[in-house]
C-alpha cells in the first residue's frame, strides 16, 4: 500500500488510513464491552460519511449549497428497494441493486441540475430544499409504485460468497461497509487531485476566471451534482438494506440533509478526513451518544418519561442548529482544514 | 353546491390564507432587501409566536376571558388584538436578537456562510419550540406530549356572515384576518414612504454604503427592519393560529417555505410584490387543495418555486439585476 505524500496517483493520505483504521478497529470496543453493541450503529456511520461525502463533492469542493441531498439518497433507496425486492420483477440483487442506485442516483442530480445550476448560490438552497420536499411528496403518494408509507421491503442484505448477513452478523456487515466507505473515500481523494477536481476548486474560488482558462462552469457544476448525487444515492441504497426496508419517505427529509451538512461543516469543508471525523462526531453523537445516555437516564430513573427536558434524543435539534452556528461564527474551515480551502 | 359556489368558497379560503401567508413573506423580503439573507429561522420565529399566544391564552383562561360578563361584548376582538400585539413584539424582539447575536458578526462572511447560520439558528428554534410544548400547562396537553400539535382555542364564533342558507361561508375568522393584517399592510407602506426610518431602509436596500455615507445609521435601519419582519411574523402567527386551530413545533417550516414562495413569486426585496405573492401563493393552495388533491399541493407550490427561480428569479415586480463581479 503506497501513502501517497502528494499528487499523482494514492491509495489514502495518512489522515485518511488514520480514522479508516479506527473505524475498522472499533469491532474490538465491542468484545471489550459488549453491552455497547458498537458495530450495528457504526454501520450507519459509514452510510452517512458515505452521503457527506458526496455532499461535499458539491458544497465543499464546487461551493453549491445543496440542502437536499437527503433527496438522492432517497432515490437511491427506492432504486434500490425497486430493483431487488422481492415484489418487483427485477432482482438483480444486493450488488447490482447498489451499483444501479448510483447510476439513478446520477441522474436525479443531473435532472435537477441542469435547469436550475445557473442560479445564485442562495437560491440554488433553496431550489435544492424544495427538490427534497417534492421527491419526499412523489414518494409518498404514488403509493402504487413505492408503498408510499409502507416503504419497500423485504430488501437483500449483501451476499458474499454464500456467507450469511443478518442482524446476527454485525461485524461481517461493518467491514463490508466499511469497504465501500474506502473504496469511495480511495475515488474521491484521486478525484479531488484530477483534472476535473481542480475544473471545481477553480469554479468556486472565481466563476469569471475559471471562464477564462477555458473552463465550462456549467459543465463542471453539472458533474459535482450528478457525482454528489450518485454516492447519496449509494449511501441510501446501503441504508435501505441494513434496514432490510427503504423506511417511510419522512425518513429521508430536510433533517437528514442538515445532518450531512454538519458532517461537512463540523468535521472540515472540503476535507476528505475531516469528513469522516466529522461523521464520526456527528452520527455517533446522534446514533451512539444520545441513545445510550437516554437508557442510562431511564434505568436510573431519572426524570419521568412525560418530561420532554429528559430525554436527551430531544436535544437534537438543538445539538444540530448550535453546531452550524458556532462552526459558522468561530471555525468556518471544520475541524480538519482542507489545505485547498482558500477563505475569501 | 354548484361549481361557482365551490369556486368563491377556494377564493375566500385562498384570500384568507394568503394574507397571512404575504405577512409572513413581508419579514424574508424586507430583510432579504436590506442584508441580502434568506432568514431561514423566520418561519421558526412564527412558530413562536404561536406558542406565545396560547401560552398567553392558557395563562388567562380561554374561557374566564370569552365571558362577556367580564369584559363586555367585544372581549374575543379585545384578546384577539392583544394577542397580535403581543405575540408581534415578542416576535420583533426574537429576531432583532438573533441579529445581532448571530448574524451582524456574519455581516461580511460569504453569503452561504450566513446563510448556513440561519438554518443552524432554525434548528434552534424549532427545539426550543419543541421544549415550550412540554411545558406544564393545560393547554399544552399538561407538558406530557411535547411533541404533539396542540389544540388552538377557537376564540372567535363560528357563525356563517354571509347568512346561514348561504352554501358559501365567510367565518369571522376570515374576517377578522383582512382586519387586522390590511391596516398592518398598510400602515408598513406608509412607514417605508413617509417616515425618515423608512427611507433609510429604502436607502440601505439601494447601498449600504452609499447609505452609511449619507448619515444614515444603518445599524438601527438593520435592527428596525428585523423588528418589523418580526413583529407582522408574530401578528401572522396569532391569525394563522386563530384560523387553524392548531399549532405545532414544526409549523414554520411550511409556513416559512409557502412565505419565502411567495416573496421570491413577488420578487424578493419588493414589499407590494411580497402581498401580491402572498394572496398568489394562497390561491394557489387553495386552488390546488380543491382541484388537483390535497396531497399534492406542497409538490405544487414547490414546484412553482422552482419554476419562478428558473425562468423568472426576479420574480413578478422585482427589478433585473445583473449580479456583481
Amino acid at each position: 500500500m503506497s501513502i501517497a505524500t502528494g499528487r499523482g496517483f494514492s491509495l489514502f493520505s495518512r489522515g485518511q488510513l488514520a480514522v479508516l483504521a479506527l473505524l475498522a478497529a472499533t469491532p474490538l470496543i465491542d468484545l471489550a464491552f459488549p453491552s455497547l453493541q458498537l458495530s450495528a450503529p457504526m454501520r450507519t456511520v459509514v452510510t452517512s460519511a458515505i452521503m457527506a461525502l458526496g455532499l461535499n463533492i458539491v458544497v465543499g469542493w464546487t461551493g453549491l449549497l445543496n440542502l437536499g441531498i437527503a433527496a438522492f439518497a432517497a432515490i437511491g433507496a427506492y432504486a434500490f428497494g425497486i430493483l431487488t425486492c422481492e415484489i418487483y420483477p427485477f432482482q438483480v440483487g444486493f450488488w447490482w441493486g447498489v451499483v444501479l442506485a448510483g447510476a439513478f442516483g446520477a441522474f436525479g442530480g443531473w435532472l435537477l441540475g441542469a435547469p436550475t445550476l445557473r442560479l445564485r448560490g442562495d437560491y440554488l438552497a433553496i431550489v435544492t430544499l424544495g427538490f427534497g420536499e417534492i421527491v419526499q411528496d412523489g414518494l409518498k403518494n404514488l403509493e402504487a409504485i413505492t408503498k408510499g408509507t409502507q416503504g419497500i421491503n423485504p430488501l437483500p442484505a449483501p451476499s458474499l460468497g454464500g456467507m450469511p448477513f443478518s442482524g446476527e452478523t454485525p461485524v461481517r456487515w461493518f467491514y463490508v461497509y466499511l469497504a465501500f466507505l474506502a473504496v469511495i473515500v480511495f475515488l474521491c481523494r484521486n478525484l479531488e487531485f484530477s483534472r476535473l477536481g481542480r475544473q471545481w476548486f477553480a469554479v468556486r474560488e472565481d466563476e469569471l476566471a475559471a471562464r477564462c482558462m477555458a473552463i465550462e462552469p456549467d459543465k463542471a457544476k453539472l458533474k459535482a451534482f450528478a457525482i454528489g448525487a450518485a454516492l447519496a444515492a449509494i449511501a441510501g441504497a446501503l441504508g435501505a438494506s441494513l434496514l432490510s426496508s427503504t423506511g417511510e419517505p419522512a425518513n429521508y427529509d430536510f433533517q437528514v440533509s442538515i445532518l450531512a451538512l454538519c458532517i461537512v461543516i463540523v468535521g472540515g469543508i472540503g476535507s476528505i478526513t475531516g469528513i469522516l471525523v466529522g461523521a464520526i462526531v456527528m452520527v455517533g453523537l446522534n446514533n451512539v451518544v444520545l441513545p445510550i445516555a437516554t437508557q442510562a437516564m431511564q434505568r436510573a430513573g431519572i426524570g419521568s418519561t412525560g418530561n420532554v427536558l429528559s430525554s436527551p434524543d430531544n436535544y437534537k435539534y438543538l445539538i444540530f442548529g448550535l453546531a452550524l452556528v458556532l462552526m459558522m461564527r468561530y471555525r468556518p474551515d471544520g475541524i480538519v482544514h482542507s489545505r485547498k480551502a482558500v477563505r475569501k | 353546491m354548484t361549481e361557482t359556489e365551490v369556486f368563491m368558497q377556494q377564493v375566500i379560503y385562498g384570500l384568507s390564507n394568503g394574507m397571512i401567508i404575504a405577512m409572513v413573506a413581508l419579514g424574508y423580503t424586507m430583510v432579504y432587501g436590506i442584508v441580502e439573507l434568506i432568514n431561514f429561522a423566520h418561519g421558526d420565529v412564527f412558530t413562536l409566536g404561536g406558542f406565545l399566544a396560547l401560552t398567553i391564552v392558557g395563562a388567562l383562561g380561554a374561557a374566564a376571558v370569552l365571558d362577556p360578563g367580564t369584559l363586555g361584548e367585544g372581549s374575543h376582538w379585545l384578546l384577539l388584538f392583544g394577542l397580535v400585539i403581543g405575540a408581534g413584539l415578542f416576535c420583533g424582539g426574537l429576531n432583532v436578537a438573533i441579529d445581532r447575536i448571530v448574524y451582524k458578526p456574519l455581516r461580511r462572511a460569504p453569503k452561504l456562510t450566513q446563510l448556513v447560520a440561519a438554518i443552524g439558528v432554525s434548528f434552534i428554534l424549532v427545539n426550543l419550540a419543541l421544549f415550550w410544548g412540554g411545558a406544564p400547562m393545560e393547554v399544552f396537553g399538561g407538558g406530557n406530549a411535547a411533541a404533539a400539535s396542540k389544540d388552538f382555542p377557537e376564540l372567535l364564533e363560528g357563525s356563517n356572515l354571509l347568512g346561514e342558507e348561504s352554501n358559501v361561508v365567510l367565518r369571522l375568522e376570515d374576517l377578522a384576518i383582512f382586519i387586522v393584517t390590511i391596516p398592518l399592510m398598510v400602515g408598513l407602506t406608509l412607514f417605508v414612504k413617509k417616515t425618515r426610518l423608512g427611507r433609510g431602509m429604502r436607502a440601505t436596500a439601494q447601498n449600504p454604503i452609499a447609505a452609511k455615507l449619507m448619515g444614515i445609521d444603518t445599524d438601527r435601519v438593520i435592527a428596525a427592519t428585523f423588528m418589523i419582519g418580526g413583529f407582522l411574523g408574530g401578528a401572522a402567527s396569532v391569525m394563522w393560529s386563530v384560523y387553524n386551530n392548531t399549532i405545532s413545533f414544526q409549523m414554520g417550516f411550511r409556513a416559512g417555505m409557502d412565505a419565502f414562495t411567495a416573496a421570491v413569486l413577488g420578487g424578493i426585496g419588493s414589499l407590494p410584490g411580497a402581498m401580491i405573492g402572498g394572496v398568489l401563493i394562497g390561491l394557489i393552495r387553495a386552488m390546488s387543495d380543491q382541484y388537483i388533491e390535497t396531497r399534492w399541493t406542497n409538490v405544487v407550490v414547490f414546484g412553482v418555486l422552482i419554476l419562478i427561480l428558473v425562468f423568472r428569479p426576479s420574480g413578478l415586480l422585482g427589478l433585473k439585476q445583473r449580479e456583481k463581479v
